[in-house]
């Protein structure tokens, strides 16, 4: 990794630092570096860019090994170097599923062959993911594992959460539990919000409150037991007070939204729209607004993806029998700047902290986040906030169901550093 | 009118009303010795039934065949659906075959409109999962009119499982429509979440609701509902909504009862009820025929992309 290069004249905002203001930025042997080593490096005009820590997203599915299908490890890196994310968690719903440190293993080395981006992979809380049995997590925890998820679904029963926040104390104050948050037995059968829109569309409902019931609970068991819960995706308005006020009361509790969650409301899916089908589901425009202000005021710690590739078949079909998801990784940052940043819902500083910076915090990721210091690895997202282009297939994803397809983002990632190299160059992988 | 139908939201009043006149023109058709008129001569109507269903296939296929149409029946046992092939790879074999009309019968909501972003054919939904079934509805507002004289201002009361009904769904939105005042009666777990969006009233108490209807329209009640938690047993279902004689004898003089059939006798309609000279169920079946050939002939009697 000995490239050397120089952004100049880039807009650093760099949310752990604090800092936001006009200089250069080298990269020497991996690391930021100083000044001095711009001297005889590769010349990169920054002016108008924005030069941030790269981005970590919390929640993203790979599908490799067992849905290559769909994602693999490569592909999915690439999209994410695309969209300017230097790191990700990969979700452990794979086949096999990642309850145990080979398949944990497995994944990491895919991501180091790819190069791309680094991979921290999530491990399962439950065997198989089957809500029965506590995997393995001590085994896991060895194997550098610090996020642990069902993700798909929730811990079952109080019971067994309760007992997973317990286990996880003997390995330290950092371990998370990420959960799902929907009440099984309120969401089966259904396909979207429940409210006006489902009953006239005759799709069965999955209510707001099958979230809140399981967010409520959760932060409960938090407090009980002391343990770190993260809440995934959250979509109902109600959440984000449960959340807001458990904060307040000290609980361990930390949470995301996604891209599309923070965009769309139930409305969109008058025409079945596939691609717009989700679990959780897309809500009410007044839920939306609550995720929006929730994260402005950092109730809601992150921005994560949900990244959820599928092959064109699954999401061309019946909606009822459609796979939910959306891809995510290379609209972020460009959905976030056109429906958040550029209205002056939240501003830019706030938007790179839910990206990168928080992210990073939540996943023990070191490496990432920023501060963006000579001597930090150089891993950094730079982009143009006001380069206008419309979402359109092919993407660097194997996969093309996303939501946001057409539509018409502000802002553009054009060089994305990962461990010090060049790996997306104007707007483009470079490996 | 659209080039398909596929929701009672794609018609205007003035498409109903224009819809049910060509229906009773039709009608007149099923009359006669000799049943049929050449009207699509040499156009094929595909029925596409993923969903069992005889009532409204044989009433498509007699539709058709009584405007001289090709009638092809495609159901989903023994097919290539069977054999796993996607709705849209059928569709467009349908397609390749020449079908001008599609007539849709699907467990999916929605999957009528999905297929219009694949075929040019015209497409009939004939009741997709528990959205809409837009030609039931149809037929039902032609029986209102031809016994009652209008529809403007008719009470007409929906009974029972109207949150798995598609008939409930087209019938509300077509009664609405043509200002109709509706009434969704029936246990709070079985009215849809924020049904009054669709301009109609709810109601638990039929027997308070019956005193001021022109129509009690009775749902079919399956009796699996009940496993599933919606209500405790199918006798206490049929004592606190059942229609029996003595609630029909609340209804003022003249009120109808209908059904879109399969009927559950004893369940949500008493027998006697059911052969009452009020209750209309049978010539239900007999306009549903007119009024399919209505659509089928408004739909298809131009060459596609002119007014129908």
């Amino acid at each position: 990794m000995s490239a050397r290069f120089v952004f100049e004249g880039g807009r650093v905002l760099d949310p752990a630092a604090g800092v936001d203001d006009v200089r250069d930025v080298a990269v020497a042997g991996g690391l930021i570096a100083g000044p001095e080593a711009a001297e005889g490096a590769e010349r990169i005009d920054a002016r108008g860019l924005v030069i941030a820590p790269g981005l970590v997203d919390l929640h993203t599915h790979l599908r490799e090994p067992g849905d290559e299908h769909k994602e693999t490890v490569a592909t999915g890196t690439r999209a994410a170097a695309v969209g300017g994310y230097t790191a990700v968690a990969a979700m452990a719903n794979t086949q096999p599923v990642a309850d145990n440190a080979a398949v944990i293993q497995a994944v990491r080395e895919l991501a180091a062959a790819a190069g791309l981006c680094e991979v921290y992979p999530v491990g399962a809380i439950t065997k198989g993911l089957q809500g029965e049995q506590l995997a393995e997590m001590g085994e896991m925890v060895e194997a550098g594992v610090r996020v642990f998820s069902d993700d798909g679904h929730p811990v079952p029963t109080a019971r067994l959460l309760r007992n997973a926040l317990l286990y996880v104390k003997a390995f330290g104050d950092d371990v998370v539990l990420a959960e799902h948050a929907e009440d099984p037995s309120l969401v089966e059968g259904g396909h979207m919000h429940e409210g006006a829109l489902s009953s006239a569309l005759g799709l069965a409902g999955r209510p707001a409150e099958a979230e809140e019931i399981v967010v409520a609970r959760d932060l409960v068991l938090a407090r009980a037991t002391g343990g770190r819960i993260h809440l995934c995706h959250l979509s109902s308005a109600r959440s984000v007070e449960l959340v807001r006020r458990a904060r307040s009361e000290g609980i361990r509790v930390t949470a995301e939204v996604t891209p599309h969650h923070l965009t769309f409301t139930d409305e969109d899916l008058s025409t079945y729209d596939t691609d717009l089908k989700m679990d959780p589901p897309l809500r009410s425009a007044e839920d939306r607004d609550a995720l929006r202000a929730g994260l402005a005021d950092g109730t809601i710690d992150a921005v994560a993806t949900d990244h959820a590739p599928h092959a064109i078949e699954e999401k061309e079909a019946e909606f009822d029998r459609a796979p939910p998801g959306t891809i995510g990784l290379e609209t972020a940052l460009g959905v976030i700047l056109t429906e958040l940043v550029h209205p002056g819902f939240l501003p830019l500083s706030r938007a790179l902290d839910a990206l990168s910076t928080a992210p990073a915090r939540i996943l023990g990721a070191g490496d990432h986040g920023g501060p963006i210091e000579a001597g930090r690895p150089a891993n950094l997202t730079v982009f143009d906030p006001d380069q206008g282009w419309v979402v359109e297939a092919p993407f660097a994803s194997k996969a093309r169901n996303s939501a946001f397809l057409g539509r018409r983002l502000r802002g553009r990632v054009t060089h994305t550093v990962f461990q010090g190299a060049l790996v997306v160059a104007d707007g483009k992988p470079t490996r | 009118m659209n080039e398909h139908l596929l929701s009672m939201h794609d018609l205007s009043a003035a498409d109903v009303t224009r819809i049910l006149d060509t229906a009773e023109s039709f009608r007149e058709v099923g009359t006669r010795v000799i049943k049929k008129v050449p009207a699509l001569r040499g156009r094929t109507v595909v029925n596409f039934f993923l969903e069992n269903s005889t009532r409204t296939r044989i009433s498509f296929e007699l539709a058709a065949k009584r405007l001289s149409a090709d009638v092809i029946n495609f159901s989903a046992g023994g097919s290539s659906v069977a054999k796993g092939e996607s709705l849209k790879d059928t569709a467009l074999t349908l397609q390749a075959m020449g079908a001008d009309a599609i007539v849709i019968r699907h467990s999916s909501s929605g999957s009528p409109l999905q297929l219009t972003r694949w075929v040019d054919a015209h497409v009939l939904n004939a009741g997709d999962g528990t959205h809409e079934h837009p030609t039931q509805g149809l037929l039902d507002l032609y029986t209102m009119r031809e016994k009652l004289g209008r529809l403007e201002g008719l009470r007409v009361g929906i009974v029972g499982d109207v949150l798995h009904s598609r008939v409930a769904r087209s019938l509300s939105f077509g009664l609405v429509k043509m200002g109709a005042e509706v009434t969704l009666v029936g246990p709070p777990t079985l009215i849809p979440p924020d049904a009054s969006a669709w301009g109609v009233q709810v109601s638990y108490d039929i027997e308070g609701v019956l005193p001021k209807l022109d129509v009690c329209y009775v749902l079919r009640v399956q009796r699996e509902r009940q496993r599933l938690e919606y209500f405790p047993s199918v006798r206490e279902y049929a004592r606190l909504f059942g229609i029996t004689r003595d609630r029909v004898a609340l209804m003022p003089e003249g009120g109808l009862i209908m059904h879109p059939g399969p009927m559950n006798r004893g369940v949500e309609i008493d027998s006697d009820v059911a052969d009452l000279p009020r209750s209309v169920i049978e010539e239900q079946v007999t306009n549903g025929i007119a009024v399919r050939m209505a659509l089928l002939f408004l739909l298809l009697g131009g060459a596609k992309g002119e007014a129908a």
